[in-house]
């Protein structure tokens, strides 16, 4: 969590990039976000907004997508990533955790968390105090450590994606959708987990989320995508307390239910109120 | 009675060493998703250069390990030359890279070697141990039973026990996951290849000094591609047993079915063996099953 006062330094900052898949289709049109030291940002819009390709494009996952960068550059801790390979960045303390979590099915949860360890080269000796740090904070991980992955719920698995890519000791963490399929519950717990990293282990996050309400509540800063494009970004309070975004992202019109038609209305708004971003 | 157990037995062995060149198979399928089409050129390939080392005047254990370090270097070669400019390729683009691949090996070994036939003697007597009355059991066929053990032990133990070992095992579980958190999979892949090479070296060992070396030495992968398919494709286990049922079923249906319909089965009755598996259990027999939570 970032103090009022405290003097901010850019972890992450994205410049004006360009995301295209197949030489054709140009999914993100030209983002440009930053992620400060010991921040967690939610980047925030529907579906096909350019939200995970926006996360890929800095991890360089995009790569296995066959997109890439075609303009902008990308830099972390004030080097140039924009080329960088996924093995280096991982090593360098950026990493990603997947839309829709991609664990290891059938790796017990405990080797799962291992992978990432043996990245590192941690020593013999020191693999067990890496696991129970991690076990620290997911106590229901290590009741199931021997199970295999793909069995454990779908809460479970997030928090194996979420403790594997901390085993690699990350500055910054890009989170996809933790909340995807998950119960309102069990999503709360996530961010509780997320904030208290942030807060314990100086981990920075950038949370790639549809869930607007929640990502606005555990996040210091926010960025909106529509179409690939950057159309609103500020303090968290501030986004949340819009009237626009309120009506469009959060589902409050602030005059209480809404009849069919003001619904009509209200579609309509959210266009208008794309375009005039766009 | 006895007679039966001496076709059974000696078949099971004979599908012991098709296990041997399906597991390189399984090794490549596992990492990459991909079918070896160049398995057997590897293991012709293996063979000749062990031969040719070991013509030379060198020693026996000399030779091995030179051939150790060709395979390895093959291996390595291999994923620079070609597979890591392919990487976001489609599995046939990787597959008749492999087809390629298979042309390029088998040529240049010959190329390299010779090709005439070469006699590999590995110093195993290739005796009719007896069992009891008229059944009995070569002594090569254990011999090479005995190295397939060995050989599966060492796979296990590499696999299950080494930081190697759980990288290629979370590769073969999800590629972009294990790119995700770092795991060097260019590396691992060179590492994959250099381990079919390893298994190609042992299968073209204990094949060359039954059939000597040649070229049609290759054409045993055509043997264990219905081991290989019929033990599920991404299990070593299955790879062995896939070759024990494989070797039985063509050892007995040659003698039993054969004298019937006419001689000639053991060609095809594998393939029309492990088709007749897969109608029932289309993943073959150990077959991954997808871990599902529902």
């Amino acid at each position: 969590m970032i103090e009022a006062n405290e003097p901010v330094t850019a972890l992450l900052a994205v410049n004006n990039i360009e995301v295209v898949y197949d030489s054709v289709i140009l999914a993100v049109k030209g983002v440009s976000l930053t992620v400060p030291e010991r921040g967690i940002v939610a980047l925030l819009g529907a579906n096909g907004a350019g939200k995970s390709s926006t996360l890929k494009a800095i991890s360089r996952i995009i790569t296995t997508e066959r997109g890439e960068i075609t303009k902008g550059h990308i830099t972390f801790q004030g080097q140039d990533i924009t080329n960088e390979s996924p093995f280096h960045l991982v090593r360098g303390g950026l990493i990603q955790v997947l839309e829709g979590r991609f664990v290891f099915p059938h790796l017990t949860v405990e080797e799962n968390l291992l992978v990432p360890a043996y990245v590192r080269k941690v020593a013999r000796s020191q693999v067990r105090q890496e696991l129970e740090r991690i076990y620290a904070y997911f106590p229901r991980l290590k009741e199931r450590r021997t199970s295999q992955a793909g069995y454990t719920s779908g809460g479970e698995q997030q928090m194996v994606a979420i403790g594997r890519a901390l085993m690699a000791r990350p500055a910054l963490i890009l989170l996809d959708e933790p909340s995807m399929g998950l119960a309102p519950q069990i999503v709360e717990e996530i961010f509780e987990i997320v904030q208290d990293l942030n807060r314990k282990e100086a981990v920075s996050f950038l949370v790639a989320e549809q869930n607007t309400a929640v990502a606005l509540r555990y996040a210091d800063f926010g960025s909106i995508l529509e179409r690939g494009r950057v159309v609103m970004s500020g303090n968290a309070a501030e986004l949340s307390a819009n009237e626009e975004v309120k009506e469009a992202y959060l589902g409050m019109s602030g005059k209480g239910p809404m009849s069919f038609r003001e619904t009509k209305r209200y579609h309509l708004r959210k266009r208008q109120f794309a375009y005039r971003l766009a | 009675m006895e007679f039966f157990l001496q076709v059974f037995v000696s078949g099971l062995l004979t599908g012991l060493m098709y296990s041997l060149v399906a597991i390189g198979f399984v090794l490549i399928y596992k990492a990459s998703g991909v079918f070896n089409f160049a398995q057997g050129s590897m293991v012709l390939a293996a063979a000749l250069t062990f031969v040719s080392f070991h013509e030379m005047g060198l020693g026996f254990a000399v030779s091995i390990v030179l051939t150790l370090v060709v395979m390895v270097l093959l291996g390595i070669l291999v994923e620079r030359v070609a597979l890591r400019h392919l990487v976001n390729a489609s599995l046939i683009t990787l597959f008749m890279a492999t087809v390629g691949l298979a042309s390029i090996v088998e040529g240049l070994a010959q190329f390299v070697w010779g090709g005439e036939v070469h006699g590999l003697d590995l110093g195993i007597p290739d005796d009719a141990l007896a069992i009891m009355g008229s059944f009995t059991v070569s002594t090569f066929d254990l011999f090479a039973a005995g190295i397939a053990a060995v050989l599966v032990t060492g796979l296990a133990l590499f696999f299950n026990k080494t930081r190697t070992g759980l990288y290629l095992r979370s590769i073969a579980d999800s590629p972009v996951a294990a790119l995700s958190v770092g795991v060097p999979m260019s590396r691992m892949l060179a590492v994959v290849w250099a381990t079919a090479g390893i298994v190609a070296l042992v299968a073209g060992m204990l094949w060359g000094a039954r059939l000597g070396v040649q070229f049609t030495l290759s054409v045993v992968a055509l043997k264990a591609l219905p081991v290989f398919v019929l033990g599920g494709f991404t299990s070593i286990t299955g790879a062995i047993i896939g070759g024990l049922l494989i070797g039985a079923v063509q050892n007995l249906g040659e003698i039993y079915i054969g004298s019937i319909i006419g001689w000639g089965l053991q060609n095809w009755i594998p393939y029309a063996f492990a088709l007749l598996v897969l109608l029932i259990r289309p993943s073959g027999l150990f077959g991954e099953k997808t871990v599902v939570r529902v």
